[in-house]
């Protein structure tokens, strides 16, 4: 018998199950998986996302600006690096790299991210306003570590793609991709730690500053 | 990890007599308590989340075999190799074995219970393989060669002082005297570990059965580093951990993080699935999931099985008033507090851990607390029990407790001796009533002083008002 063998065995003992392995994948199982039910939550107390969204961000110590269409985005972000004195260039993912980088200043490189890249700017596959949380799908135009080893972490996101729960968002991903990426990355604010004395202290190993551009503007019909 | 909670009580004479660690236990007191309880106030139906998330938990276990094996599927489905490990030794085993087959010399870790339960460090460097521990507390300890003290703050019994010190020694810099200035410091010192390594180890908080998915909670990022940037990740986790559905997940979140540390949310969450695909920039070419069983199958059935619920929040021991004076080396293993006075006899055997059931008052806070509303104090109750009817109590207990059912089986004598035994004790009182010391008691009389009897027992004054 294997260890694998000998677990599920332990296990089906514990519970009371007849001991044979074969058949014993219980149709109760995959039919919880496929109805996959959402449970109970919090009541939602705001009727507006994009404000929720923002107010919580602030609240983890996530700065957010807003621009009416992405074109402006590449000017918001030089005016975020230039008024905190941050360097001018670093890594962007692909699919923002057609947007007019350099005229607005800035010298952002299409790649993975490097060790010693500064600034990294990413999209977001969509944020939850319930608790001010970007998520980032891994994947070959978004790498996932452009949004963690650079010390300033800059996200551009639609306004229209702010859902309400983490339920909802992870719902959309299921909609709009055939499987999970490598990595679903949940961002909520820059890294920290309080392992001294519980002092909170921004900026562990990722990244010490988290801003997002929300971009557009919410239809409503 | 060496296991000492068979000194359980001598554990706790040195911890309650270490001046450092009692000021540092002072300073951690209440903020977590303080933390959950601010950020709980979000929550308008906790008790309805609570109920739910304790039902996602035992729908789990219930059928922990099915989920498991549904889980095993998925991963594979997505290129993850799938191990199993019976005992602590074959984590370890099994670990060396895909490390030394890929030729790694260096292992960046980020917090892992399951890896402490094995020693896997020692295990490790015994081959030849550098571990380095990269949550900054895990890190700390690691430089000053102790075991974590908390599940979820693995140092929060050392002070700045002590962390400064550490540091200025093993990285030959001059003293740090701020807390920003340490982290940045272990930053600096780890970021070059983390783009050298050839495996990352994490722990998986949750499995889920739905995707093949491991999902980590984490705050500092290294957790997202030593499962991104190394070319092999391995997780190593408990069979128990499994979830039925990502939504299921959403669920418990809401109240791990908050129970945890008082977050709403933490600064990051993972959900990783599968090896790097193709045309991926980054990620680990292997993905490794060790699913370690090492005592957890056999509290399947029993009275303890309500204990495998945990999603390891650390509220238990945060509010345990029993924690807040002795810290976690007491505790003598890896898991400390209620959970672990519960978890460490079921793992490692009653009789190596006698005295933890007995570390509590049953003030019932942890129970209140947990989030998937584990029975703590009944748990420590029926392990009691259990030690009592195993003869492992010490002898004059065991007399103590068959001398006492003797007489509470006859009404009469019980009353006649309480009769007697409450004028005597009044007499000992003196005129402070106040007792310094009871015979056979000291261990209660040692710190604090038993309020004499006030002459009658409750049965006479009863008789007095009815008559």
């Amino acid at each position: 018998m294997s260890a694998r063998d000998n677990i599920l065995a332990r296990v089906r003992r514990g519970l009371g199950l007849p001991g044979d392995i074969a058949g014993f994948e219980r149709p109760a199982v995959q039919e919880y998986i496929r109805k996959n039910p959402r449970g109970p939550r919090p009541t939602y107390h705001w009727s507006d996302h994009v404000a929720r969204f923002q107010e919580r961000s602030e609240k983890l110590g996530t700065s957010v600006d807003r621009v009416a269409s992405l074109p402006e985005v590449p000017e918001a972000v030089a005016r975020y690096l230039k008024e905190k004195a941050l360097p001018q260039k670093g890594v962007v993912w692909h699919g923002l790299h057609a947007l007019e980088w350099e005229r607005a200043g800035l010298m952002l490189a299409a790649r993975g991210a490097h060790a010693d890249d500064l600034v990294g700017v990413t999209g977001a596959f969509c944020a939850i306003a319930e608790t001010g949380t970007l998520m980032l799908l891994s994947g070959a135009d978004s790498p996932a570590a452009v949004s963690l080893l650079p010390e300033t972490h800059i996200a551009i996101l639609d306004v229209q793609r702010i859902v309400s729960g983490m339920e909802e968002a992870l719902a959309l991903m299921k909609s709009e991709r055939e499987a999970l990426p490598r990595a679903v990355n949940f961002v909520s604010g820059p890294s920290r730690t309080a392992d001294i004395e519980q002092t909170i202290v921004i900026g562990a190993h990722g990244p010490y500053r988290v801003h997002v551009v929300l971009y557009g503007s919410v239809y409503v019909q | 990890m060496q296991l000492t909670s068979f000194y359980f009580k001598s554990n706790v004479r040195r911890k309650l007599i270490d001046p450092l660690l009692q000021r540092n236990m002072k300073r951690f007191g209440g903020r977590f308590v303080e933390a959950r309880a601010a950020v709980m106030t979000e929550v308008d139906n906790l008790e309805t989340i609570r109920v739910a998330a304790a039902a996602i938990r035992d729908r789990s276990l219930a059928n922990l075999d099915s989920y498991l094996v549904a889980f095993e599927e998925q991963a594979l489905a997505r290129g993850s190799q799938v191990h199993w490990a019976e005992t602590a030794q074959d984590v370890n085993r099994i670990l060396i074995e895909i490390a030394q087959s890929n030729g790694v010399k260096k292992i960046v870790k980020s917090k892992s219970m399951v890896s402490e339960e094995s020693g896997l460090n020692d295990a490790v460097e015994a081959v030849g393989i550098q571990a380095i521990e990269t949550d900054l507390g895990e890190y700390i300890l690691q430089l000053a060669h102790e075991p974590p003290s908390h599940i979820i703050a693995p140092a929060i019994h050392k002070s700045l002082e002590e962390v400064a010190a550490l540091f200025s020694e093993n990285h030959h810099t001059p003293r740090q005297t701020d807390i920003p200035a340490l982290c940045r410091e272990a930053r600096e010192q780890l970021r070059p570990h983390f783009l050298s390594a050839e495996m990352g180890i994490s722990g998986g908080n949750f499995l889920i059965a739905e995707t093949g998915s491991v999902v980590i909670v984490t705050n500092e990022g290294n957790g997202r580093m030593v499962t991104t940037l190394p070319r092999i990740h391995v997780t190593i986790t408990g069979i128990e951990k499994v979830l039925p559905t990502l939504n299921d997940f959403s669920t418990i979140v809401r109240l791990l993080t908050r129970s945890a540390t008082g977050q709403s949310i933490t600064n990051y969450v993972s959900m990783l699935t599968g090896p790097r695909q193709e045309g991926d920039l980054d990620g680990p070419g292997q993905s490794h999931i060790i699913l370690v069983d090492s005592g957890r199958s056999r509290l399947l059935g029993t009275e303890m099985q309500e204990a495998l619920r945990c999603i390891r929040c650390g509220a238990c021991m945060n509010h345990c008033p029993v924690y807040q004076n002795i810290g976690g080396h007491a505790y003598g293993w890896v898991y400390p507090g209620p959970i672990g006075a519960v978890l460490t006899p079921s793992y490692v055997g009653l009789k190596n851990a006698l005295d933890l059931p007995q570390a509590s008052t049953l003030c019932g806070a942890c129970q209140v607390v947990c989030p998937v509303k584990i029975p703590l104090p009944e748990l420590m109750r029926v392990l009691r029990e259990k030690s009592f009817e195993q003869g492992l109590r010490p002898w004059h207990e065991r007399l103590f407790i068959r001398l006492w059912r003797g007489v509470a089986n006859r009404p009469r004598l019980y009353a006649l001796m309480t009769q007697v035994g409450v004028r005597v004790l009044s007499l000992l009182g003196g005129k402070k009533k106040l007792l310094h010391h009871l015979p056979g008691l000291d261990g209660w009389t040692d710190g604090r002083d038993m309020p004499a009897p006030q002459g009658k027992t409750f049965r006479e004054l009863y008789r007095k008002r009815r008559s």
